[in-house]
């Protein structure tokens, strides 16, 4: 049944961005805690650890977002799960971000000089002290921008899990072009609400790399 | 676990897959050499133009930067069309692929020609250099060979975007898998082998960037 394209649409995909913020958020945390992982094994004084946040890197690094959510969302059913496009798009999202943060971070904490390591190790500090009292809170520092940068990435790539049904701003456009048909119009507004979200983060990210760049 | 893999289905429709692989490597290659083009222009223009050329790359980049490629590609696909502009799906992939990946390219460029010191410039123009050739050889081609490595994962990272071309219905890698998944339902296998395409191709394009790196800017 075609409608003509009214206010209340607009609201339909203002209310849907909380999903797509509800994604993001999820993603985030997930990746966060993958992405630490996989930073800290990428810094591991042991060979093969480093080797195994390096696969996980290239792996993920390498094959589309897409690839992964339709492995879970449809490939995970052939052994007995039934796979809400919730389950499937947290597990992707995580993995993915996983790759990205775990790299950025990796970087971070590369950054720190070698000797505030051995200065913490002389003062009789273990490693994860070291990690946390010394080397952390100065990483943080640098991590900032760029997390902040990917987080843009992120919003932005939440826009995917339109592609499993995953009711978010893009398939709420996508359902809102099929009543309306207004294609155009549609999906001008989701472009349009990606860049508000967007836009400020990108901005608040540059501003901080700047003001980092001054300070040293 | 009861279920036995088969991917002796999927393999049989490896016309499909390679058909899909060639319009993946076609998309891939063209949009990189167009993202280079439209990047080098735009950053130009962006860093050394008057204010009414620096104005607009700055609010096509912004705008494109801070929107999903899908949506773009939509807007291409199913938007124009009803202001009169109608493209068939790959053309309308090309379109979308490159002017997303010119506006990536045109931001990392723009960070390498700010890179390059005034004195460097002056250096080369005291030296006798034309205006063309104190910008080909003392400002692009350091300022290339410095965001070369940003411009060369942004550019995998293209390729492993072009996937999303698949939802447009052109006929790429991916969109071949849905057809073999709708065949065959072998889900898993067949998106575990398209990933691993997507992983090779990923190596294969990073080891001929390196490549690349070497035969052009290393020596010099």
């Amino acid at each position: 049944m075609i409608r003509e394209l009214s206010f209340i649409d607009v609201l339909y995909l203002i209310a849907a961005t909380r999903w797509t913020l509800a994604l993001t958020a999820i993603a985030f945390l997930g990746g966060g805690l993958v992405g630490l992982a996989i930073a800290l094994l990428r810094v591991s004084a042991w060979a093969p650890l480093r080797w195994l946040g390096a696969v996980y890197v290239l792996v993920v690094q390498g094959t589309p977002l897409l690839a992964w959510l339709f492995v879970f969302f449809f490939g995970l059913s052939i052994f007995g799960f039934t796979v809400s496009p919730w389950i499937a798009a947290a597990a992707s999202y995580s993995i993915y971000a996983g790759a990205f943060l775990g790299e950025i971070w990796r970087g971070c904490l590369q950054a720190i000089p070698r000797t505030q390591w051995e200065a913490g190790a002389s003062l009789g500090l273990g490693l994860t002290q070291q990690l946390r009292y010394i080397i952390v809170p100065q990483a943080l520092r640098l991590a900032i921008p760029p997390t902040v940068g990917f987080l843009v990435q992120l919003i932005k790539n939440t826009s995917l899990a339109a592609v499993i049904g995953f009711i978010e701003l893009t398939r709420e456009g996508q359902l809102t072009t099929a009543t309306t048909f207004r294609p155009f119009t549609v999906y001008l507004i989701v472009a349009a609400i990606y860049f508000a979200l967007c836009f400020p983060l990108t901005q608040v990210s540059r501003r901080l790399e700047r003001r980092l760049h001054v300070a040293r | 676990m009861t279920y036995s893999f088969q991917f002796r289905d999927v393999f049989a429709a490896w016309e499909f897959l390679l058909d899909g692989l060639v319009l993946t490597l076609e998309l891939s290659l063209v949009t990189m050499v167009a993202g280079l083009v439209i990047g080098l222009a735009g950053a130009a223009g962006r860093v050394y133009g008057p204010a009414w050329i620096r104005r607009p790359i700055a609010v096509y980049v912004e705008t494109i930067r801070n929107t999903p490629l899908i949506v773009q590609l939509f807007l291409i696909f199913f938007g124009l069309p009803s202001a009169g502009l109608k493209f068939d799906a790959n053309t309308a992939a090309f379109i979308a692929l490159s002017i997303n990946l010119g506006a990536y390219s045109i931001e990392i460029i723009r960070a390498g020609l700010e890179a390059i010191p005034r004195s460097q410039i002056e250096a080369g123009q005291s030296l006798g250099l034309s205006g063309l050739q104190v910008f080909r050889h003392v400002i692009v081609f350091p300022a290339l060979k410095l965001m070369y490595p940003a411009l060369a994962s942004q550019f995998v990272l293209l390729m492993l975007a072009t996937s999303v071309v698949s939802q447009i219905s052109a006929q790429d890698l991916f969109h071949m898998a849905s057809i073999i998944q709708s065949r065959t339902f072998r889900d898993f296998e067949v998106y575990i082998l398209v990933a691993a395409a997507y992983l090779a191709l990923a190596m294969i394009f990073r080891l001929l960037f390196a490549g690349l790196y070497q035969l052009v800017f290393a020596r010099r």
